[in-house]
């Protein structure tokens, strides 16, 4: 029977194979899955590989969807590699959103430009107190950051709908739950014109090159995942975990605002009970996908959109339901975590008993 | 976590980058036209492509339900002249905007999003795409080439309550209400207004699930609804979730949007149904002749855009004839629902007597008349 | 003009719909609590409660037998959770992100394979009564006029009790959720114990995943768990994973939303959004106050709580 056995050391090769292999599976079946469903499977394929990069506009539109989910998988990264497992990375960005709305919200028709900045920095700072709710809890109550930020996720929604239905509701919008339109001013500019794209995808861009920086050429972030992964040798060596939990949700809650405050002054334009769109948990898939490292984030993210806008495309072009978008990404999550196995472990054929 | 050397990572991201870069090659080197949608057969002119957006599933039972079924009346109605398309479970946030100029690129000309929260992003796409009608239903904000359309389900709100009225053994009558919008307290007020006028005692509850859909919770707030009292209920949410609850628990409710009588044929009273097929003929006709232009559109009972159906063999014959008459009263306009004389909850005259109400009165109801309990979730 | 009579029926009424909405959280976290006994957290919950609802609703369609519909549910609950503890026990994949995988792909897949089925209706209910006991005034409607898993999750949280406090199997269990180190010494196959539990657990999510589409809003409609399987997760936390505070907890939280809509209905003036947030906002103080203490943590705890074990690792 099969056997797994543990290698002498990790395989160089199924480190690099091992995502492939995991793309190829999920591609066979989804091929079997529009084969099921009596759609022509090229065609298919073709809806979510081709048609998000073929034109300037497709590409467009795809680093818009990509630009958050990058943003949120880099502070993700800086937190996973520190062993802080912060889930509510959806709660965060929605209070981002929601601090940004609110300063957004300050401006009239007389607001110069610098109300940008400001909406950024408010998306940020907004993030940021949500993270610290979680590492307060787990610092001084060590209570477990899964739950706690998962919790905070329904209750940053609850605030959201709050605000949209009561002291924030525009008071010209027929009583609809949803707030003023913001000034253009308050608009974060244009990369061109004819595209939805903003600055948001440079500085996501930026933040790669600062993690990856920060990750492998800093000693404070050596010291970020050493005290995160092994307290005991980093007590040892001087390093310390309370900072080390401190720093990951900071950093993780601030890059969620960021990306909250960038999709509600950008592509929305006001705050709606429907700003959550689940960004906070699919950059979670986005960051193991792309193995914790800031370059392969860029990769999964551009994936991971390439997935949701073909799903959409797959429904109005092919007839393809919408859930399909969903089964692909927990396929790709699934197959990527089996095939990584290989990675430390050998598969062998054992003769005789187990 | 395995341990990765930074080297093997790039190694990784590098191979990954080549393969996705080959499977792009390979399937981008295929096939690269659409595939042919129903081909009109050789016709000299193109078929008109209207497209339309569902904010929910079109298997609903209700709101998107009652959409579809008023699409598929128009596509046999005209028949090749045009391809209808459509696209359901479209998210009322930036998604939108996306779907609204991905329907255009595919070349429909004519374009119906369906609920109140595309207005925005509709708005926006409207800017770009000038040579592409688009209808938004529900909403309050138009351009050259976008305009609003409406039903006046109020009407159908208050035939419903004249029925109400005499089947109520307790007086007391429920709503499970959605969002608190001018529309939905509107239907509320019609509602009662109507059972008032035939039995003058009764009272409305209302619970607000601050949803258009959510089945469970709609079953929550019908449960509590009936748990407080009231024997015939109502709703403005888009599922089958308050009818069936009322089937279970013994008493009577009405089904919206669509006849819903196949979910509780022993509660089912009346069906508040409303046809957006009239409207979409006339919207898809005037798109064909070229003499389409921005408007804003309220139908109802006159227009055949709402209607009550499937009345309940044993609601008494008084309260049917009743109900016909308000319907014959609406359809030639000789019947207004708000004619004052018309108190709030306060007791205080909002509509003087003989007074008749207009759309802008109408539209912006935020105020519970006389008879219904509670406050206005964020209201006055 | 409201009766003393009416007013207490008012409150037996909304004490039996709290039971009927506890049901499902009961179901679902005492499943979670016997995966977390030995160790393993299944983040995927909420997926697999979907797809379960799908089964269960599909096989009711099919065959009009509610107890297919459960065994159905409870199938599709036990073959997904086999397959996340495959990968979390035998291959070794983190337990977290594992979880979330299913949770995805749950909540898409049961969308997907439920899109045939969102304008079914099932054959009518069939109303539940305790004989005798549902005649008693007050109480009887109070308590004694649920569908029969209501009684089944309180017999399954005192037979969880008595499972894991009271026989062998249930120490070890315990023990291997506790060190498997030490368990795996004395003999025992910790990863099959530890399969065996993820699958029991799945189950039972499944069951309360069925409940849900069979029971509580026959209907289907995509995502109808609407987070009862995240409210779960935080529940067996909340109630320090002992199954007589699940039951209780369950209770409580299913009680905050119908008293919510009771709550609207006499007229009392609470943002709803207060009462929707609850739950949570209680289960993080609780979180902090129960781990705050390390010792009690230990007691309360399974030690080995989310951590990989492999044989001669």
């Amino acid at each position: 029977m099969l056997q797994l056995e543990a290698r002498p050391e990790a395989s160089k090769l199924w480190v690099f194979a091992s995502p492939v292999l995991a793309l190829a599976l999920t591609v066979l079946l989804g091929v079997a899955i529009f084969m099921a469903l009596g759609k022509d499977p090229v065609r298919g394929l073709q809806m979510f590989f081709w048609e998000p990069i073929k034109s300037a506009y497709a590409l467009g539109e795809l680093m818009v969807k990509a630009t958050p989910l990058l943003l949120i998988a880099l502070g993700l990264g800086i937190c996973y590699r520190s062993n802080v497992w912060n889930i509510g990375a959806e709660g965060q960005f929605v209070m981002g959103a929601v601090a940004a709305g609110g300063v957004a919200l300050l401006a009239d028709k007389e607001t110069g430009r610098w109300i940008v900045l400001a909406i950024v920095l408010a998306g940020i700072l907004g993030g940021m107190l949500w993270a610290g709710g979680v590492a307060l809890l787990r610092d001084r109550f060590n209570a477990n950051e899964i739950l706690v930020s998962l919790m905070l996720v329904y209750v940053a929604d609850m605030v959201l709908s709050y605000l949209v239905y009561g002291p924030w509701k525009d008071p010209a919008g027929y009583n609809f739950p949803q707030s003023k339109t913001f000034e253009s001013v308050t608009q974060i500019p244009r990369l061109m014109s004819g595209s939805r794209l903003s600055v948001g995808l440079l500085i996501a861009l930026a933040g790669v090159g600062l993690m990856w920086v920060f990750l492998f050429r800093t000693r404070a972030g050596f010291a970020q995942q050493v005290g995160g992964l092994a307290p005991a040798a980093a007590r040892y060596a001087g390093f310390s975990s309370r900072k080390a939990l401190w720093v990951a949700l900071m950093v993780s809650g601030g890059a969620a605002g960021l990306a909250g405050a960038l999709e509600v002054a950008g592509p929305i334009g006001q705050l709606t009970p429907y700003v959550p769109a689940g960004y906070g948990f699919a950059a979670i898939i986005v960051a193991y996908v792309g193995r914790l490292h800031p370059v392969g984030m860029v990769f999964s993210a551009v994936l991971m959109s390439m997935f949701y806008i073909g799903g959409e495309l797959a429904q109005s072009r092919l007839g393809l339901p919408k859930s399909i978008t969903g089964v692909f990404q927990g396929l790709l999550l699934f197959s990527l975590l089996a095939c990584d196995t290989l990675v430390a472990y050998r598969l062998r054929w054992l003769r005789g008993r187990a | 976590m395995t341990d990765l050397t930074k080297r093997s990572i790039f190694k990784t991201v590098a191979l990954s980058a080549v393969a996705a870069a080959a499977a792009l090659t390979l399937f981008g080197c295929g096939k690269k036209e659409e595939a042919p949608k129903a081909e009109a057969p050789a016709a000299k002119v193109e078929p008109l492509k209207v497209a339309f957006a569902y904010v929910g599933p079109v298997g609903d039972g209700g709101w998107t339900f009652a959409h579809d079924n008023a699409r598929k009346a128009v596509e046999k109605e005209f028949g090749d002249k045009i391809v209808t398309s459509y696209v359901e479970n479209v998210k009322e946030n930036a998604d939108a905007e996306r779907v609204f100029r991905d329907m255009a690129g595919q070349g429909n000309k004519l374009i119906f999003g369906t609920t109140f929260g595309y207005m925005e992003p509709m708005l926006k796409a409207a800017a770009d795409l000038k040579d592409v009608k688009l209808e938004h239903a529900t909403g309050y904000k138009t351009a050259d080439n976008m305009r609003t359309y409406d039903s006046r389900t109020y009407e159908g709100a208050y035939m419903a309550g004249v029925i109400a009225g005499k089947m109520t053994k307790s007086n007391t009558l429920g709503v499970v209400a959605s969002v608190p919008i001018p529309e939905v307290v509107r239907n509320i007020n019609s509602f009662t207004l109507g059972a008032q006028s035939v039995n003058p005692k009764v009272k409305t509850k209302v619970v607000w699930v601050n949803e258009w859909f959510n089945p469970p919770k709609e079953t929550e707030a019908a449960t509590a609804l009936i748990n407080g009292g009231a024997d015939v209920l109502m709703q403005n949410t888009d599922s089958p979730a308050v009818l069936q609850t009322a089937e279970k628990m013994g008493k009577r409710a009405f089904g919206w949007d669509s006849d819903m009588t196949a979910y509780g044929p022993k509660a089912h009273l009346g069906s508040a149904v409303i046809n957006w097929a009239p409207y979409y003929i006339k919207a898809v006709g005037e798109a064909l002749e070229g003499k389409w232009a921005t408007s804003q559109s309220w139908w109802g009972v006159k227009e055949g855009a709402i209607d009550m159906v499937s009345v309940a063999a044993d609601v008494p014959e008084d309260a049917k004839k009743k109900m016909e008459e308000v319907k014959a009263g609406l359809k030639d306009g000789s019947f207004s629902i708000w004619k004052g004389p018309i108190l709030g909850q306060d007791g205080k005259e909002v509509l003087a007597k003989d007074a008749v109400a207009d759309d802008k009165f109408l539209g912006g109801i935020m105020f519970y008349v006389k008879g219904v309990e509670g406050k206005i979730p964020g209201g006055k | 003009m409201v009766a003393r009579e009416s007013m207490m029926e008012t409150y037996a009424l909304l004490i039996a719909a709290t039971l009927n909405a506890g049901t499902v959280l009961a179901l679902a976290a005492l499943g979670l609590l016997i995966n977390e006994k030995a160790g393993i957290v299944n983040l995927g919950a909420e997926g697999l409660m979907l797809c379960a609802a799908i089964a269960g609703f599909a096989a009711v369609v099919h065959t009009g037998n509610d107890l297919l519909g459960f065994a159905a549910g409870m199938g599709a609950g036990a073959v997904l959770a086999a397959v996340f503890g495959l990968l979390v026990i035998w291959l070794g994949t983190n337990q977290y992100a594992t979880g979330l995988a299913l949770s995805l792909f749950g909540a898409g897949f049961s969308a997907f394979v439920g899109i045939g089925y969102v304008q079914e209706k099932l054959p009518p209910r069939v109303p539940f009564e305790v004989p005798f006991l549902a005649d008693i005034p007050w109480i009887g409607p109070a308590l004694f006029r649920q569908h029969p898993l209501v009684y089944g999750a309180v017999a399954l949280a005192m037979g969880l009790i008595w499972f894991l406090y009271r026989t062998r199997t249930g120490l070890v269990l315990r023990s291997v959720g506790e060190s498997p180190e030490s368990a795996h010494a004395l003999g025992y196959n910790v990863r099959r114990i530890r399969f065996a539990a993820v699958v029991a657990g799945g189950a039972l999510c499944g069951l309360a995943g069925a409940y849900v589409s069979v029971i509580y809003t026959p209907l289907w409609v995509e995502g109808m768990v609407a987070g009862k399987g995240w409210i779960a997760l935080a529940l067996t936390t909340f109630a320090t994973w002992r199954p007589a505070r699940v039951l209780l907890g369950a209770y409580l939280f299913g009680g905050v939303t119908m008293l919510q809509f009771h709550l609207q209905g006499t007229g009392v003036d609470v943002p709803s959004q207060l009462l929707t947030a609850l739950p949570y906002m209680a289960t993080i103080v609780v979180l902090a106050l129960i781990s705050r203490n390390p010792a009690w943590i230990r007691v309360n705890m399974p030690a080995s709580l989310g951590k990989p074990f492999q044989p001669g690792s």
